[in-house]
């Protein structure tokens, strides 16, 4: 850009967000606020049982219930769809097999909710019952009955290797290796909106769908895909999200029956699920076993891990594939691990499907890691704080697994939390029963390839802009409360001088707006950021161009700043905004620009390289305080101090904001957010059940329990984002959980190696200690995974070039630093 | 077919202010009634067990759950919602306080907040930030970490007490 600003006049200001005021009056509409003529209502009969052959479903009766306009079962949706091309493997209706409690197997649409309610109990289903999967070590020890008859083999979804280095050998050569295993139970997203979608054909004979979706673009695919109709005929609106998490980005069940069933019937058809339903549908957190072997040096220094970890994946694949490599690729990040072997298995169970929430994948590895560094702190006599600023990764470096770091605060972040916490005046000093603990994470802004493989941009913008001097702006993006609109109006505004009120934004709509891959990996702010950007300078080159001519100066010589065009030589050469655009308008013709963005080539070339890397990388460093009462084990967390390194920050009260949603996220998964399952009893059919699905029994914090959050923005930008600003949505809950254990300790010296980490768990540590005995609570093993042998790969400080290395034959084949130098 | 018996009672419900006649089967609740029959969608609902405070309304200046309320019993009662919060296109106090302080993300408890909020402030112009979060200890957020809502809260009351 010519003609730079001395000061950003809208990024970086606190102000109210665009979509504020709509929030505040009731205006917002989300997918259960619509409502068209003629709407029916549709509603969707689940399994009760977690694993059975469907032999016979008979809706004659449902059929002839009065009211009733129509049922569908898995004969209508022969075609199968999920979000990842690598496990297509659900249906809209489960034709032959259910695989989970509350697996949708039939839909009746009818005149209401009421209707359609007593017409799902009419219809007959013969099941025949197959032994029930419920936990990873079942589903290890038991190959048959398969849940799926694809994956690896038996019921394993995905198993993976990579060795980064000889581990063993730095292991081996190591002044310490550490082995811990933890286990991080599952938990769901619970958004405050119950998804929705409303189908209808619109006058010009297409499919509308509106609908609470993170993801509107990879929804428009499958939904095509499932219809058998060609995209162009199929518009999707993502609505206002009440909340996502990442629990609205698969494309779901209910999306398709409904689109299908207002293709057949010729009106409108809407379903909200029941608060129930949405811990059916869940694709929430992954419970995780991890085991760590972590060589250290006598002053610090990480010398190889080898990390195992084993995802119960529920029933079906979702994002599993992704999650599974999440559940390591990300750990060189954060510091520096000269060797690095990660070994994953994801299987499937009889339980609903598991998948991306906030963090995706990392939160499990991240406790472990970080309740291990306090350890290993501790066992070294080092302040945990100065151990991790001993070992941060740096500036530009690339890791073992061949990630790039950009830029980095995640030294700043720790000094900032140790200094405004107190952290040395508390750590160890603080009287029994109260502690702190402190923690550190990364995370990615943004997955630096597509869902499905393609070399086109991951988004775009266009712009919009005439003599009204009114600025539209398009892109598929989503708001999920993120505030994702603001970031777009804010680049916007930025570049063309004008304030966020005149920017018009509309979103995520597949009718309308250029393709952006959606609201997930924290990719929203950097991708459409960087596209925004794009678009709003080539707009601004046009208007520069025209005002230069009416100012009498060069184009490069223009400033646009605070709603006025004019002369960096001269301010009494100036014109408003407006007539600088009638002039471009009228220069040029009818003004438009578009953006597009995709991110930067990874250094990695090895099979799964494509996993982990990102434009950029955002920090973030914790101090949680906590108090334990011995007597029953309460946990109270006063207060907590967290540092975040956004890179910058486009709207600072929104960030403040993301970064403390996310600490209250991860608080409630430290503490007591868990999706866990139980038997009914023999004579109810022993069925694996959801244990808790209501807000009542999930317990998450309410505001008396939330602590107050001191919150300190770090600003390291970043040259691949825009003006240099990274992701606050997720990386800010991933040291939470971490600090909370290890405040604990700190607290009354007991070790919970699990989560959530309940009272019952932490009076069981103590009596433990009591008896003398190890006072930990936590996994006592690690079942023997029969992970494949690894995919091995160099550092780059060991002359690798980023790919795996292969023997003659072209297999895979593992070689030490001095055989590869001596070849 | 018979064409069924009318089974919908008739009513006049006064929602923010203004009497409205309605009818509806008598088995609805008040966030039914409000969403469904009146289009008053600005009122929301998480769960409709009374469980997560998305749906608060006030009933005579008290907040109620309107997923657990029978529109039935609200006759001739004073009924308030978000939509009537506002003055003309003036935001109350506390819905500018929400929006400029981060106070609502999705959007989506935001009008339980504000209208438990409302009644607060009504009782106590000055709470302390324990009796905020007491009051609004039943609505449930999942995106903010209530701190931001918190101060929202405070900012409107000190607005409200300097306006007077």
């Amino acid at each position: 850009m010519s003609a730079e600003k001395k000061r950003f006049e809208v990024v970086g200001q606190p102000r109210r967000r665009v979509d504020g005021r709509g929030k505040t009056t009731g205006q917002a509409r989300f997918a259960d606020d619509l409502s068209l003529p003629r709407m029916a209502h549709c509603k969707l009969l689940r399994s009760p049982h977690p694993h059975a052959v469907i032999e016979s479903i008979d809706c004659s009766r449902a059929r002839e219930y009065p009211g009733v306009h129509l049922v569908l079962t898995g004969k209508d949706f022969p075609v199968p769809f999920g979000i990842m091309p690598v496990s297509l493997d659900e249906y809209a209706l489960a034709p032959e097999r259910v695989r989970h409690v509350g697996d949708p197997l039939a839909a009746v649409i009818a005149k209401d909710e009421v209707t359609a309610l007593e017409a799902i109990e009419l219809i007959d289903v013969r099941y025949r019952k197959l032994q029930t999967i419920s936990d990873p070590a079942e589903a290890l020890a038991r190959p048959e009955p398969r849940i799926h008859d694809y994956g690896e083999q038996g019921n394993i979804h995905r198993n993976q290797s990579y060795e980064f280095g000889d581990v063993e050998e730095a292991l081996a050569r190591s002044d310490y290796v550490f082995e811990d295993t933890f286990f991080y139970q599952g938990n769901t997203h619970l958004p405050m909106e119950q998804q929705a979608s409303l189908a209808s054909i619109e006058g010009d004979g297409k499919l509308l769908l509106q609908t609470s979706t993170q993801n509107p673009h990879y929804l428009h695919r499958q939904l095509a895909r499932v219809l058998q109709v060609p995209a162009s005929q199929v518009r999707v609106i993502a609505t206002q999200n009440g909340g996502g998490f990442g629990g609205k980005c698969d494309p779901a069940n209910h999306e398709m029956v409904v689109s299908k069933a207002a293709m057949i019937l010729g009106r409108p058809v809407k379903i909200c699920l029941t608060r129930e339903e949405v811990f059916y549908q869940h694709r929430g957190r992954h419970p995780v076993l991890m085991k760590f072997r972590t060589g250290v040096s006598k002053d610090g220094k990480l010398t190889g891990m080898h990390l195992q970890t084993l995802l119960d994946g529920g029933g079906y694949g979702s994002h599993g594939p992704a999650s599974t490599f999440y559940t390591g690729v990300l750990t060189p990040v954060t510091y520096e691990l000269p060797r690095f072997k990660f070994e994953a298995c994801r299987v499937f169970t009889n339980k609903p499907p598991c998948g991306p929430k906030r963090g995706h994948g990392t939160p499990q590895p991240r406790f472990g890691q970080e309740v291990q560094l306090d350890k290993i702190a501790e066992k070294l006599g080092i302040d945990p704080a100065e151990l991790r600023l001993g070992i941060v990764t740096k500036e530009n470096a690339l890791t073992a697994n061949w990630l790039k770091v950009g830029s980095t605060g995640l030294a700043e972040c720790i000094r900032q939390v140790v200094e405004r916490s107190g952290w040395k005046e508390k750590h160890r000093k603080l009287p029994e029963g109260r502690g702190v603990g402190l923690a550190a994470s990364t995370y990615m802004c943004g997955a630096g390839v597509s869902i499905y493989w393609n070399k086109m941009p991951h988004s775009g913008v266009q712009l919009l802009l005439d003599r009204s001097g009114q600025v539209t702006v398009l892109c598929g993006a989503t708001e999920i409360g993120q505030g994702s609109d603001d970031v777009l109006a804010a680049i916007v505004a930025e570049v063309l001088g004008i304030g966020t009120a005149e920017v018009r934004v509309l979103t995520g709509d597949t009718g309308l707006t250029p393709v952006d891959l959606g609201s997930y990996s924290s990719r929203v702010t950097v991708m459409m950021g960087n596209a925004a950007l794009q678009a709003a300078t080539r707009l601004r080159e046009q208007i520069a161009a025209a005002a230069a001519e009416k100012l009498e100066t060069l184009p490069e010589r223009v400033i646009l700043s605070r709603g006025k065009v004019f002369a960096a030589e001269n301010a009494a050469k100036t014109m408003s905004f407006i007539e600088a655009v009638t002039a471009a308008e009228t220069k040029f013709g009818t003004l438009g620009a578009v953006g597009s963005y995709a991110p930067p080539k990874a250094p990695g070339k090895y099979k799964g390289a494509g996993v982990g890397p990102s434009p950029a990388y955002s920090f973030t460093a914790c101090v949680v305080e906590a108090e334990v009462d011995p007597k029953t084990g309460w946990i109270t967390v006063p207060k907590i101090w967290v540092a975040h390194d956004i890179g910058r920050s486009i709207n600072p009260v929104h960030v403040r904001g993301q970064v403390i949603g996310g600490v209250y996220m991860g608080l409630g998964e430290a503490l007591m957010e868990e999706q866990a399952f139980r038997r009914l009893p023999e004579k109810l059919s022993s069925a694996l059940v959801h244990k808790i699905p209501s807000m009542l029994e999930y317990k998450s914090l309410t505001a008396l329990d939330m602590p107050e959050v001191d919150v300190a923005i770090v600003e390291y930008p970043d040259p691949n984002c825009p003006f240099g600003a990274k992701e606050a949505g997720q990386g800010p809950l991933l040291p939470v959980m971490p600090a909370v254990a290890n405040a604990i300790y700190d607290a009354v010296g007991v070790r919970i190696d699990e989560v959530p980490i309940t009272p019952d768990k932490v009076l069981a540590a103590l009596e433990k200690k009591a008896k003398g005995e190890t006072p930990r609570v936590g996994p006592e093993s690690f079942p023997a995974v029969p992970y494949p042998a690894p995919t091995f790969v160099l550092p780059p400080w060991e002359g690798g070039d980023g790919d795996e290395l292969k023997g003659p034959d072209g297999k895979p084949v593992r070689r030490t630093q001095k055989e590869v130098a001596a070849a | 077919m018979n064409a069924p018996a009318p089974k919908n009672v008739h009513l006049v419900l006064r929602v923010n202010g203004e009497p409205q006649e309605v009818s509806f089967a008598s088995y609805k609740t008040l966030l039914e009634v409000l969403r469904e029959e009146m289009n008053l969608t600005g009122t929301k609902h998480g769960c409709e067990l009374g469980e997560c405070g998305a749906c608060a309304v006030l009933v005579d200046g008290a907040p109620v759950l309107s997923c657990l309320a029978l529109a039935l019993e609200c006759e001739g009662r004073e009924i308030e919602t978000v939509e009537g919060l506002a003055s003309g296109t003036k935001l109350h106090p506390l819905q500018a306080a929400f929006a400029d302080c981060g106070g609502s993300q999705c959007g989506y408890c935001t009008s339980g907040m504000l209208m438990t909020a409302k009644a607060l402030l009504e009782r106590e112009p000055n709470p302390s930030r324990e009796r905020i979060k007491e009051a609004i200890s039943g609505n449930i957020c999942r995106c903010t970490g209530y701190n931001q809502i918190v101060e929202a809260i405070e900012q409107a009351a000190a607005e409200i007490r300097n306006s007077k």
